[in-house]
């Protein structure tokens, strides 16, 4: 049985003051695996960007508990926070966020370099990455050169570059055209899911819903279903 | 650490078109800064070019006496006087004035006179061409080679002139230290002869210059003298007092106290400016490096060290600019009143250290108010 990764229990979250106060998240729980893809789904407003914020350390929940590979993230201090995502959690973002000043290498760089590494060293593992990624002739370019498949490959590599066992993405198809969100997605389940990683993928995109292995739905907030891919 | 200050580097500078805005604004104020500075420096020290010229320890003059070209002249009992107080080496008399001239030619020409103490000639200037001893000589008067001995027609030895109905002949060229500040050309000549040629009041002594004995000694004299009615300052001390005159009695010090201000608030605006919008335009960057795992302080060091890149840069720019258009202007005018000094320097360097702190202050707080979690609601 799959080593419990992420395990999210009666996690709450509101928004706002007096008659604007919204309960974004209802007391959503629910447990991913090491070695799989777990889809968070659902209509725009759903709360399933929220949720995922505070699954990866990044915005407290006003009730419940998270845990990551057993532990509370949430008893951690600011600083062991930051600490824990660069080290255990890999993001890519829905836009990228790639800095444009910097090459194609110095961005999939940064993770390193703000874990210390010798530039050299840290420019060296990240050529290794976009190797992995199919982009190492792309190294010197800047990140607006490239197609929007490739800015997020270089986004992915960015992500797995420190080697996180929890890596999260947010919309990874929304800017993409069919053809290429599939070949990401089948990139992703063939080349950089493992045993020892759990892929956390935020989507609204039924197109890529194939590469999931479960499939969380949420409504207003709440977790209306989860489903093994298989089943469904 | 210095991966990310690469990092902070690069982003900045491969930004060219801000990096330049950031640039030129910073370096602009600067040399405007330095070069208002500067000019007010050049100035009080052509305020001050007697004073610097004599050399003398300590001056005793008239109280009300605000700088040295308006001198109130003392009775000639001051000299005794103070020749016959403790600590006293030597006191002689100095005459500094102006007078007109008429030349060779017809023409009539302003110029300041100074007559040294017959005997001891102190305070005379280095000469380029002639012998000292013939100030001495009948009419003899030596001329400072500066930027203004033009307007004597291109004096030489042997050239003469007229001086209330007195002749006056050139048996010296010299040179000193520092220039004028009114735009006359500058005679030497003996006390005595001085007194004689140059219509004065009852009392003719302009000042009085002592040696003291020792450096002991010149609070005591300082303060025999304010006995007596009149007042000793030392050397630095009358080159302050001309200063303070200028700088707070005469408005120049105030115009180039709101021109410096000017170019202060110039530098700041753009540079704090220009940074804004380079940290507005990189803030869901900065949002995302937070979201990674970059620390608050990591991204302070960034910000910080980008604007103080960027004002050390423009400081050094800023300064090199000014020296070059300092010298140039000096190639074109020899007694250009401009000087970069330290102290120039020093308020330069903290009105920059002020923009690159306040540039930093906007940058890093807009930059900690900006949660990951803005990053993935986009």
């Amino acid at each position: 049985m799959a080593k419990t990764a992420i395990s999210a229990q009666q996690v709450v979250k509101w928004f706002g003051v007096g008659d604007a106060r919204t309960n974004a998240v209802k007391a959503a729980s629910f447990e991913a695996s090491f070695g799989e893809i777990f889809y968070l789904v659902g209509p725009s407003g759903s709360g399933k960007t929220t949720l995922l914020s505070m699954l990866s350390g990044i915005l407290k929940p006003d009730s419940g508990s998270v845990y990551i590979d057993n532990a509370d993230i949430w008893t951690l201090s600011t600083d062991e926070l930051a600490d824990f995502r660069l080290n255990r959690i890999g993001f890519v973002f829905q836009d990228y966020h790639l800095f444009p000043r910097l090459t194609t290498l110095e961005n999939v760089a940064i993770p390193l370099i703000l874990k210390k590494y010798d530039w050299d060293k840290a420019m060296q593992e990240a050529l290794k990455y976009l190797d992995i990624v199919g982009l190492k002739n792309r190294a010197q370019l800047p990140p607006y050169k490239l197609s929007g498949g490739e800015q997020q490959r270089v986004a992915i590599a960015r992500a797995i570059v420190s080697q996180p066992d929890i890596l999260i993405f947010d919309e990874p198809t929304a800017s993409l055209d069919g053809d290429t969100g599939k070949k990401i997605m089948s990139f992703i389940k063939d080349d950089i899911l493992n045993e020892q990683r759990c892929v956390l993928v935020v989507t609204h995109d039924s197109r890529i819903f194939e590469y999931a292995d479960k499939i969380m739905k949420m409504e207003d907030g709440v977790v209306t279903a989860i489903e093994n891919h298989s089943e469904m | 650490m210095k991966g990310i200050l690469i990092i902070a580097f690069k982003l900045l500078v491969n930004d060219k078109g801000k990096f330049a805005a950031l640039l030129m604004g910073i370096t602009f104020a600067v040399f405007l800064m330095v070069m208002m500075t500067s000019i007010f420096s050049g100035v009080l020290r052509s305020a001050s070019s007697v004073v610097i010229n004599i050399g003398a320890k300590i001056w005793v003059m008239d109280p009300a006496v605000t700088t040295v070209a308006n001198s109130i002249p003392m009775p000639d009992f001051v000299q005794d006087a103070v020749r016959s107080i403790d600590g006293v080496k030597y006191a002689v008399p100095l005459y500094s004035g102006a007078a007109t001239l008429r030349l060779s030619n017809g023409a009539y020409q302003s110029a300041t006179i100074l007559g040294l103490d017959d005997t001891s000639l102190l305070g005379r200037p280095q000469l380029l061409e002639g012998k000292i001893e013939d100030i001495f000589a009948e009419n003899g008067f030596l001329v400072v080679k500066d930027s203004e001995i033009n307007k004597l027609n291109d004096p030489h030895i042997g050239t003469t002139f007229e001086l209330n109905e007195h002749r006056g002949v050139i048996v010296g060229i010299a040179k000193v230290a520092a220039n004028g500040l009114f735009g006359m050309p500058t005679l030497y000549t003996t006390y005595n002869r001085a007194i004689q040629y140059i219509p004065t009041a009852r009392f003719t002594t302009s000042y009085v210059l002592v040696e003291p004995k020792s450096p002991e000694a010149v609070q005591h004299i300082k303060d025999e003298v304010k006995k007596m009615g009149f007042l000793a300052v030392t050397k630095e001390e009358f080159r302050e007092k001309i200063s303070t005159y200028y700088k707070f009695k005469t408005g120049f010090g105030t115009n180039i106290l709101i021109m410096t201000m000017i170019s202060f608030i110039v530098g700041l605006s753009i540079s704090g400016q220009t940074f804004y919008t380079f940290i507005l335009e990189n803030l869901d960057k900065f949002g995302a490096l937070k979201a990674i795992g970059a620390k608050s302080h990591e991204l302070i060091i960034m910000i910080v060290f980008q604007a103080g890149f960027t004002a050390l840069t423009g400081y050094g720019l800023g300064v090199g600019l000014c020296t070059i258009m300092i010298g140039l202007a000096k190639m074109r005018l020899p007694n250009y009143a401009s000087v970069v000094t330290f102290g120039n320097l020093g308020i330069a360097f903290i009105m920059v250290l002020i923009i690159a702190i306040f540039s930093s202050l906007i940058g890093v707080r807009k930059v900690l108010k900006i949660e990951p979690f803005d990053v993935f609601r986009g």
